[in-house]
């Protein structure tokens, strides 16, 4: 079979090696519409390039290392970048290379192409989910189009797609990927058609937008919309939007640009050209026997067909689960841009001067009906940005992910996480936070008298630098122990931070690792990577990413700080349904809160920990438990189990973290572990973030870590290879 | 018994079901030696039986230091064993037991591995039974959990 087919030859090939997409197009092009010039790899030359180059087993040992059933999103996201990473590093091997490039050179010499998945399975009609694997626009030349080739091939294993994998019907052992290499049309105006309405079966959709279609697709720029009837195709009402932009295609792959006034003045298309549309859409409906979901552009006043594919309704609105949630952080570059300007310039502002004015309430003289309100406000407040931070602040931290996508794609570095080193630095809240924890543990260490002192629970006078220092700490960064956990029962006051800077002050201060030296040279290895060019954007989305590597942590301490506030309020509550003073009618009213209505006892019943099975045993016990790999070094001390925050308190100097996952407001005791292990799987997880910071040995993703372990027990932690090895007794 | 300790003997049992073949390590002078050798396991697991001729170096080895280890494992030698593959380790005391007075363990011995019967038959054969002290089972690539069979 040859590299390269022509459209004729996509019928002869068969769907199962041009894949649905291409397969499609080409009953497009038999009918006589108008498609771009088209060609495509089959599924042969995907198939030899894996096995010649041992690719598949370095891929299938990826993704059954844990099973993906038990994996979180960031953990998929992983391994679909490792995979990613494998197939930029693994070249085609000479004997299909030097064949592939001759036909791609003689097919579109120096045209710009888009180059297009299209996979067997894909575009199904019980299947067809949009953007799953992927698609790269205005790509030239042939060493540049097969790069691109490579990614389209590996993202047959994308995080979407491994996620859907079941919905999709998607065998990951099995599954194959055709590629279609298209001529790029410059399109005038280009858009959508959808047969069928989702919402009513009588209609069908049109939405245009001038310029390139990729960005009325991402959802950048919001398009011109027209409600046609499905069988007359009768216009029966039209929305304009506010029209702004448009997208082009450059070097850089898509950019937009604003509209001249007087095509932002009218609709990209005519009454004419709608008509013109429909009837294309419902001859290909005809075709394919269901309504279809089209792809068109206009280029010199004719239609042209991109892609068509029958209309679905699985997907997002059928999973009640978060993942397609999870699907819409795939944010475009502008798109974060613009998340960026609303959470630093906006929202971390309002969530500081929350968090500031509830401080300001004394809700010890407030009445204890005005007390009740104030904790359903406070309740209320919290909720609020707790939906905010789902809505915008996780989205916002794919900004790491997509410059390490950049990167990667850029500098094809053999360690996938190699981008991570350019985030030093970056000063994160919680390390300004736990800075000034060091500064406080500093005095104590210089000053035998006070330690002394604050070992027998006694504070200086208020205005001895300490305390000084001391309330500055806790103005800044609230109560440490009260804002770590659910808070159900958490001890109170600055004794307990007290007890933990003595743990500081008991060891040697521990420095931050700098790799300013490393990075610079990192960094301009990344910029010599893109043409002159392209550097702009190059800074851009690095800068976009250590805004959003940084935004990652202190968003999490701002809600922690509000929570705190909530805390507050409850602890106040809670305070006085044990005063023996409190009368029945005030008792009454504070327990109809939710957060009050747990009687004393049951409060503590709750918190009786549950029975651990396998650790308890003495028959059988974990020898080694892996995970992933999340920050590097060795390091052995007795394992601190952290269940809830009261466990956080008791944190010696040395030993290390076990916990299902660094909540950001407990990283204060981060630099006092040996080492970190989490049950939460993923590289870009708070905890990875926090340990790199220390350069403390990290391991993520240890599954069941927190029964496995027993509390106290030697263990040794290697972050280079993900693997926990527990002390056991001599054989 | 507890169940997570029942549910992971349960699990080594099916494996030692399954295989044939094992693993012996023997050792003598401060110097390990491997062996491949046709195995069985008593109902639950305590006991590994095998055969072996009197004269090799794995008897000689054994009979001075009875103190082994023996692993089994279901690899087929293919790309995916690394992952999908079960293997456990069992460390313990090897002993020469008389064919004769144990017919019983031998004829279990022999039904799974019906082509040594006259190999069993020879004077020249001994009967070596390995009394198991811990099981180290590996999965998922280097995932190990620990069991004591003998305190």
């Amino acid at each position: 079979m040859k590299p390269l087919l022509n459209i004729k030859e996509f019928a002869d090939a068969g769907k199962s090696q041009v894949g649905g997409k291409a397969f499609c197009l080409s009953e497009i092009n038999r009918q006589g519409f108008s498609i771009p010039k088209t060609f495509c790899i089959p599924c042969k030359v995907f198939e030899d390039y894996l096995d010649q180059t041992h690719l598949r087993d370095r891929i299938f040992f990826e993704v059954n290392k844990k099973s993906l059933d038990q994996m979180r999103w960031e953990e998929i996201w992983d391994i679909a970048l490792r995979i990613r990473n494998y197939f930029l590093n693994t070249s085609i091997p000479k004997n299909i290379l030097s064949d592939l490039e001759k036909c791609i050179s003689v097919s579109f010499e120096n045209a710009p192409v888009a180059v297009r998945s299209s996979a067997p399975e894909e575009d199904d009609a019980s299947s067809s989910f949009a953007g799953l694997h992927h698609s790269f626009l205005n790509i030239s030349g042939a060493s540049e189009i097969i790069k691109h080739v490579k990614l389209v091939w590996a993202s047959l294993y994308s995080d979407a797609a491994l996620l859907y994998r079941k919905e999709l019907g998607f065998d990951i052992y099995k599954s194959q990927m055709a590629v279609i290499i298209q001529e790029l049309i410059p399109s005038d105006r280009s858009g959508i058609f959808f047969g069928q309405n989702p919402t009513d079966a009588n209609e069908s959709v049109i939405e245009s937008v001038y310029g390139l279609n990729q960005a009325l697709v991402d959802g950048d720029i919001e398009p011109d919309r027209w409600i046609l009837s499905r069988v007359t195709g009768k216009i029966i009402s039209q929305t304009k939007p506010v029209r702004e932009n448009y997208a082009l295609p450059t070097k850089a792959g898509v950019a937009f640009k604003k509209l001249r006034k007087t095509k932002a003045d009218k609709p990209p298309v005519n009454n004419h050209e709608i008509r013109q549309v429909w009837k294309s859409g419902r001859q290909l409906e005809d075709l394919f026997g269901r309504p279809q979901d089209v792809e068109w552009t206009i280029f010199n006043d004719q239609l042209i067909i991109l892609q068509a594919r029958p209309i679905t309704s699985t997907g997002s609105s059928e999973t009640n689960d978060k993942r397609s949630w999870y699907l819409t952080l795939h944010r475009s570059y502008e798109n974060l841009i613009q998340l960026y300007e609303k959470i630093e310039h906006k929202l971390i502002p309002q969530m500081i001067s929350e968090a500031q004015n509830l401080k300001e309430i004394e809700l010890e003289s407030l009445s204890v009906e005005s007390l009740c309100d104030e904790i359903e406000k406070r309740q209320k407040i919290y909720d609020h940005w707790v939906k905010v931070y789902w809505a915008d602040f996780i989205p916002f931290a794919h900004g790491i992910r997509l410059f390490g996508q950049v990167y990667n794609d850029a500098v094809i570095p053999e360690d996938p996480y190699e981008f991570m080193d350019l985030f030093e630095n970056t000063g994160l809240k919680s390390m300004e936070r736990n800075s000034l924890l060091e500064k406080l543990a500093r005095m104590i260490r210089n000053d035998e008298g006070l330690k002394t002192q604050l070992e027998r629970e006694l504070l200086p006078e208020s205005d001895h630098p300490f305390r000084e220092m001391l309330s500055l700490f806790i103005d800044k960064f609230g109560d440490l122990s009260c804002a770590t956990g659910s808070g159900s029962e958490c001890q109170y006051g600055e004794v307990s931070i007290i007890k933990l800077l003595l743990e500081f002050a008991g060891r040697p201060a521990k420095q931050v690792i700098s790799f300013e030296h490393d990075t610079d040279a990192l960094k301009n290895a990344y910029l010599k990577s893109f043409p002159p060019d392209r550097r702009d954007f190059a800074i851009d989305v690095l800068r976009l990413g250590r805004e959003s590597y940084r935004l990652r942590d202190d968003d999490n301490i701002h809600l922690g700080r509000i929570e705190a506030q909530l805390l507050e309020a409850v602890r106040e509550g809670q305070r006085r349904l044990d005063d023996p003073l409190t009368e029945d009618k005030h008792i009454e009213i504070l327990t109809k809160i939710p957060a009050l209505s747990l009687t004393k006892e049951s409060r503590s019943k709750e918190e009786k920990p549950e029975a651990d099975t396998l650790a308890k045993e003495k028959w059988v016990s974990s020898r080694q438990i892996v995970g992933h790999p999340a920050g590097p070094g060795i390091a052995s001390g007795r394992a601190r189990l952290i269940k809830n925050s009261q466990d956080l308190l008791s944190f010696k100097q040395g030993e290390i973290l076990v916990c299902m996952g660094v909540d950001p407001n407990m990283t204060f005791v981060v630099p006092l572990a040996a080492a970190v292990v989490e049950e939460r799987g993923g590289m870009l997880i708070h905890g990875a973030i926090i340990a790199r910071e220390y350069g403390l040995p990290c391991i993520t993703g240890a599954l069941n870590a927190l029964q496995l372990i027993e509390n106290g027990t030697q263990i040794t932690v290697d972050g280079y290879l993900g693997i926990i090895t527990c002390q056991t007794e001599e054989l | 018994m507890t169940d997570t300790r029942q549910k992971v003997l349960a699990q080594i049992g099916e494996l030692l079901d399954s295989q044939r073949l094992a693993v012996l390590s023997t050792h003598k002078g401060n110097q390990p030696y491997s062996s491949l050798v046709a195995f069985s396991a008593s109902f639950d697991s305590t006991y590994i039986y095998l055969l072996t001729p009197s004269t090799t170096r794995k008897y000689e080895n054994l009979t001075a230091n009875p103190k082994v280890s023996i692993l089994v494992n279901d690899s087929r030698n293919r790309p995916d064993d690394i992952y999908n593959a079960v293997s456990v380790t069992g460390t313990g005391v090897a002993e020469v037991i008389e064919k004769s007075e144990n017919m019983d363990m031998l004829n279990r011995y022999l039904k799974k591995h019906p082509q040594l019967k006259e190999f069993s038959n020879a004077p020249t054969s001994a009967f070596i039974r390995i009394a198991i002290q811990r099981y180290f089972m590996v999965n998922r690539f280097q995932n190990v959990v620990e069991v004591k069979v003998i305190p």
